[in-house]
């Protein structure tokens, strides 16, 4: 067993001053990660969950080196992110969906070029590195534009390769896919995927958006208020907290009376017994249609997956959790 | 030396690209470079304006106080285009700057530095070292060769005194966000506190800056011992050689606040 990232009982405290009156301030102290313990194994492909202000950044910025933390340690890479920042970097790629790491005048090329000098990479295995992300990241047509000028999927592509060239370790990515649109969405994702295929790099993945997880990530930590409320598969997660995809079939006509499925109750009826909602339980989306198929038209088909807000607010009402 | 060896190259290219970027229009460059020359004359012709009145300023006669100008201005310039910029730190907290430069394997201050690297601010260091040299020249000074040494280490002591100030007083908007004045007034206050003979000024005034915050040892002394004055004030001749050891000391204390600044360095939003 080879941990990349082993975190102990991560804390960071912030003290902030709140207005008290006209003219006197009281320092206040917030505690945005509270007792995370975290094990990463080499390999694997994580997803960091949590609501706004959850402390999802915070922890990534500790394992990073970039916050000191108020109290327990973490090791990334063997190392310890803040006092071996500068040996750690070598190791460990970011990408922040709000941040850049690339030269906002300079051709994006040009980026990539002097990050080959910042982290002193042979010039053979910078190449073969980039070649790579230029095919699959489709880089060729925009290389050459300064990066103010890229569009937000252009430049997160550059983002991703940007944090690549060194043949990290570990991908650290906050929020990759935030504001893009689907085809680069898409091709984010993509990449990813293929990346994790290969299997020797270790990807921490925070994101708001569940098609993110579902489609790269085996392994789901949920924080909320800055702790761990639920570390485990996805279908661990589902399981556990009853969030299920619903099916929303649109019929041709409405049936007299509506289908009923053992494994997949029925949420809703809608547009007059047209469009009927299945939540699915034990049976698959395949029950569903053929059920329908038996006895109806099937003019439209849609699968809704859980909206991850909805399932980590329904995680923080859970009373089994304790503390 | 291989590790050394790479890490210079990994700035010189930060420097290039900073180069690169800065002289792509050529034309408002040029015009970047005369106009920051305006700042450090205006500093001249006000010691000239002030000789015109006067004969003498706090027992200093125009050709004494040229060099405690010259030597000022001219270290100040240079610490302002190395160093000067790091005065926009809320600024790269703000934008996620600092957040990049953390994530790179290198030193976070010199990197800051090196990416925004003023090189319009040349012209003012130019400026500075011949506002230097004509001060020397028409002092009267009686050369030696210690005094010729001095001549030389002065200036680069105050660029690192000048330096460390430009950092240490930057490093308090990590703990306290609206703290620009205050660093404002103890950069530029001390510019100017340390453009004229210290004799001029007085009291709690005086103390602090002159030995409290150390400004005296920066141009004032190192001018008397290049003319050969004894202090009006009573401090020994070695005072005027003080300034390496002023200068690393100032240096010891700029890097120590900045490396407990980046410890309480709390980023911002996501």
């Amino acid at each position: 067993m080879s941990l990349v990232i082993d975190a102990r009982g991560l804390r960071k405290e912030f003290t902030v001053r709140v207005k008290a009156g006209r003219l006197r301030r009281e320092r206040r102290s917030v505690v945005a990660v509270d007792g995370v313990d975290l094990r990463i194994e080499r390999g694997e492909m994580l997803g960091y969950i949590g609501p706004n202000g959850a402390g999802k950044s915070t922890t990534l910025k500790m394992l990073t080196g970039v916050l000191t933390p108020s109290a327990g340690q973490a090791r990334v890479c063997g190392l310890l992110p803040v006092p071996q920042r500068a040996r750690l970097a070598r190791g460990i790629g970011v990408v922040f969906g709000q941040r850049s790491q690339l030269w906002w005048d300079l051709p994006l090329r040009d980026s990539f070029d002097l990050l080959r000098h910042v982290y002193r990479v042979p010039a053979a295995e910078h190449a073969a590195r980039l070649r790579r992300c230029r095919g699959l990241l489709d880089l060729d047509g925009f290389l050459d534009i300064p990066v103010r000028q890229l569009s937000l999927g252009q430049r997160m592509r550059g983002e991703l390769t940007a944090a690549l060239l060194h043949g990290p370790q570990v991908l650290f990515l906050d929020e990759p896919t935030i504001g893009l649109d689907v085809v680069s969405k898409q091709a984010v994702r993509g990449f990813l995927a293929e990346l994790g295929r290969a299997g020797d790099t270790t990807l921490v993945l925070t994101t708001h958006d569940l098609a993110d997880i579902e489609r790269l990530c085996h392994r789901l930590v949920v924080i909320d208020h800055g702790r761990v409320v639920h570390d485990g598969t996805i279908a661990e997660l589902h399981r556990r907290y009853g969030s299920r995809r619903l099916v929303v079939a649109e019929l041709d006509a409405a049936l007299v009376t509506p289908l009923t499925l053992p494994g997949a109750p029925l949420q809703r009826v809608e547009a007059d017994g047209r469009r009927l909602v299945y939540a699915l339980e034990s049976a698959g989306v395949a029950e569903v249609v053929a059920g329908l198929a038996g006895l109806t038209t099937l003019r439209d088909l849609s699968i809704l997956e859980p909206d991850i807000e909805d399932v980590v607010a329904r995680l923080y009402r859970t009373p089994a959790r304790s503390g | 030396m291989a590790e050394a060896g790479g890490t210079l190259a990994a700035y010189r290219a930060l420097l290039g690209a900073q180069a690169r970027a800065q002289t792509a229009y050529r034309t408002s460059f040029v015009i970047d470079l005369l106009g920051n020359v305006g700042a450090t004359v205006f500093d001249v012709v006000t010691v000239l304006v002030l000789y015109g009145v006067t004969r003498e300023l706090g027992g200093f006669t125009l050709r004494e106080t040229l060099v405690m100008v010259g030597l000022t201005a001219f270290a100040f310039a240079v610490a302002d285009l190395l160093v000067g910029n790091i005065e926009r730190l809320p600024r790269y907290v703000r934008t996620g700057l600092f957040d990049a430069v953390l994530l790179r394997p290198l030193g976070a201050l010199p990197q800051l530095l090196l990416m925004d690297l003023p090189l319009r601010k040349v012209s003012r260091g130019l400026f500075g070292l011949a506002v230097w040299v004509t001060a020397l020249a028409g002092a009267g000074i009686e050369w030696t060769p210690s005094r010729v040494a001095l001549a030389v280490v002065a200036p680069l002591a105050a660029v690192v005194f000048f330096g460390s100030v430009f950092v240490a007083t930057a490093t308090v908007s990590f703990f306290w966000v609206e703290s620009g004045e205050l660093a404002n007034s103890v950069t530029y206050g001390g510019r100017d506190f340390a453009s004229y003979p210290v004799t001029v000024f007085a009291g709690w005034f005086r103390a602090a800056f002159a030995y409290g915050l150390g400004f005296a040892f920066v141009s004032y002394q190192p001018a008397l011992a290049l003319l050969g004055r004894a202090d009006p004030l009573g401090l020994p001749a070695w005072a005027g050689w003080a300034a390496p050891g002023v200068a690393l000391v100032a240096l010891a204390g700029a890097s120590l606040t900045w490396r407990v600044g980046v410890r309480h360095y709390r980023s911002t939003g996501s």
